[in-house]
């Protein structure tokens, strides 16, 4: 009896549209070993929205995009993707349900042993959606909007350069036509034309699709660009344990505004007392 | 600023030097058994994708190539150098028992139920389990490995199930290729340049060598395959990162296989040779 009705929720929340936020984090804790990296996480992403996720390094940003798309696992907490809960799915339904979702990764994690054609062609072939034509067509277009030629389909990504690998790794996330894109650092390692030029990506991927996009960055410029709303987060080990991790949520003017001096340190790039504390560790360690 | 050195105080007498040491002895323990349930967890979901979808002939192929045909040449050279090197080293004695004609019944005997296996797997191991955990190993370091997941296919189906049945299907093949080219380059010393007797050297290995010694080669070799794939597969996914993590699992991934085929043939040999003599209990007949 259970199990049918249980059924019939998941049948009905699959045919009508949802309403709630596509993506939502409830009290995500996260560690690895002893070391804890993200405690009390609470986010949700509503549809058509582009969250910019900034922070200094290690401070849990890469793991919180991993989470959302169910990489990471969390300790304690629940992922919501359209209410129905990451942490509790086999791996079946995870697989499947991971075809809404496209993944930038920031060294575009292409397979070496793969052509740009067989890279991008994975997903469809892998779920067996297209004919190999159609699979060929959609390629080529898929390309073509990220500014790839069509030589470029025979080579193996140890032929490209930076830029041309995380279009080719954008071009990939596309080609299935997710409900929602996670970049990770997509412009780290470019210089400033091609980071700009990722940046646009980014844009028009959003212009032309009704796509929820969630951009982990520290590139202040890349966050101002695209993200229609920013969250910061801290390292956990420079927080006291009643601090919240995430220390500020808004919009890109409003971070430009805040008053807060570890929000504003970062978004001017300024060190500060940043390298005494760094010489304080050290000694501390030894 | 602090500038003190900090550092954990030292135990104090005996009782708290051996506290520390029966902790340390605990934790090595629970660490073995954290790895010992990680790869039998990792052979269970191996196990599980192998019996509900099979790899795609595109992803199989290009697995066995390199895990069949190109191991095929080097697995053939050690057999024939072994085979050779047996002879060298029985002659003398054989020799002076005035046996030199029962050299093929050793040579033999001692390839296909020994030497054939697990030389077979070691350069397997180090040909294509190194390998394995390299490859794999770089994919976990530069997210390839994520990369799968996050397109919905399944790591150990996509990358761990072909290179898995890749070994356990190949590896017989490459034990008889070792035993066949053990024989020829046995025969061939004996015979060519030992001048023995050809007749009654094939005439005493046709009486001593059984097909039963062929079988438990072969037998052998299909769990020392599935001992190599899984171990290096499984190195090769927790792989640390950096170029010094690659390598070292690339390291650990041989290291282990060897340790493996070794303790899997002392195991399969007295669990085979329980089982002949069940089977024929007056034994083999040397008459």
């Amino acid at each position: 009896m259970f199990s049918l009705s249980s059924r019939k929720r998941k049948a009905a929340a699959e045919t009508s549209p949802w309403q709630g936020p596509l993506v939502a984090l409830r009290d995500i804790h996260v560690r690895f070993g002893r070391q804890p990296v993200l405690r009390e996480i609470n986010l949700e992403v509503p549809r058509g929205q582009t969250l910019a996720i900034i922070g200094e390094s290690g401070c849990g940003k890469t793991v919180l995009l991993k989470t959302m798309i169910g990489l990471v696992r969390p300790n304690r907490g629940q992922v919501l993707y359209k209410g129905q809960n990451l942490t509790r799915m086999s791996e079946a339904e995870l697989a499947a349900l991971r075809t809404r979702f496209g993944f930038v990764f920031q060294q575009a994690a292409l397979f070496d042993s793969m052509t740009v054609a067989q890279n991008v062609s994975f997903p469809l072939r892998q779920h067996g959606y297209k004919t190999p034509g159609e699979i060929e067509q959609i390629v080529l277009a898929r390309l073509a909007e990220v500014g790839l030629p069509e030589s470029v389909l025979h080579r193996k990504p140890a032929e490209l350069s930076g830029g041309m690998r995380k279009r080719v790794g954008l071009a990939r996330a596309l080609v299935m036509n997710p409900e929602i894109i996670l970049y990770d650092e997509p412009t780290t390692g470019l210089d400033p034309i091609m980071s700009d030029v990722i940046n646009e990506l980014i844009l028009r991927t959003r212009q032309r699709n009704p796509v929820t996009s969630v951009v982990v960055t520290h590139d202040m410029h890349t966050a101002r660009k695209v993200a229609d709303r920013v969250i910061m987060l801290y390292p956990l080990s420079r927080l006291r344990p009643d601090e919240p991790q995430m220390i500020f949520d808004g919009t890109p003017q409003q971070l430009d505004a805040c008053t807060d001096s570890r929000v504003r340190q970062f978004i001017r790039g300024e060190a500060g007392e940043r390298l005494m504390e760094l010489r304080e560790q050290a000694s501390g360690a030894f | 600023m602090s500038g003190s050195i900090t550092q954990a105080p030292a135990p104090r007498g005996l009782a708290a030097a051996l506290a520390n040491r029966i902790a340390d002895f605990g934790e090595l323990l629970i660490s073995w058994a954290v790895v010992v349930g990680d790869i039998s967890l990792f052979t269970l979901r191996t196990m599980r994708w192998m019996f509900t979808r099979l790899p795609r002939r595109e992803t199989l192929m290009p697995n066995f190539y390199q895990i069949g045909v190109l191991s095929l040449p080097v697995v053939a050279l050690t057999g024939t150098f072994i085979g050779m090197v047996l002879a060298v080293q029985s002659y003398q004695q054989f020799r002076n028992l005035r046996l030199e004609t029962r050299l093929g019944a050793v040579i033999n005997m001692s390839l296909v139920r020994e030497l054939g296996p697990v030389l077979a797997a070691t350069m397997l191991a180090g040909r294509v389990g190194s390998a394995m955990a390299a490859e794999l190993g770089t994919m976990r370091v530069t997210e390839q490995i994520d990369a799968l997941s996050a397109m919905g296919a399944n790591p150990i189906h996509y990358l761990v199930v072909p290179r898995f049945l890749g070994c356990l299907a190949l590896i017989p093949g490459l034990t008889i290729m070792a035993d066949f080219m053990g024989v020829v380059g046995g025969a061939f010393y004996s015979i060519v340049v030992l001048n023995i007797d050809s007749h009654h050297y094939w005439v005493n290995s046709q009486r001593f060598v059984g097909s039963f010694d062929l079988f438990s080669g072969v037998f052998k070799s299909l769990a020392f395959g599935a001992a190599i794939a899984l171990v290096s597969c499984h190195r090769g996914f927790n792989c640390d990162p950096g170029a010094e993590g690659v390598g070292r699992a690339a390291t650990e991934a041989f290291v282990a296989s060897f340790v493996l085929i070794l303790v899997i043939d002392l195991q399969l040999g007295i669990l085979l040779d329980a089982l002949y003599y069940t089977l024929w209990p007056e034994g083999p007949s040397f008459v």
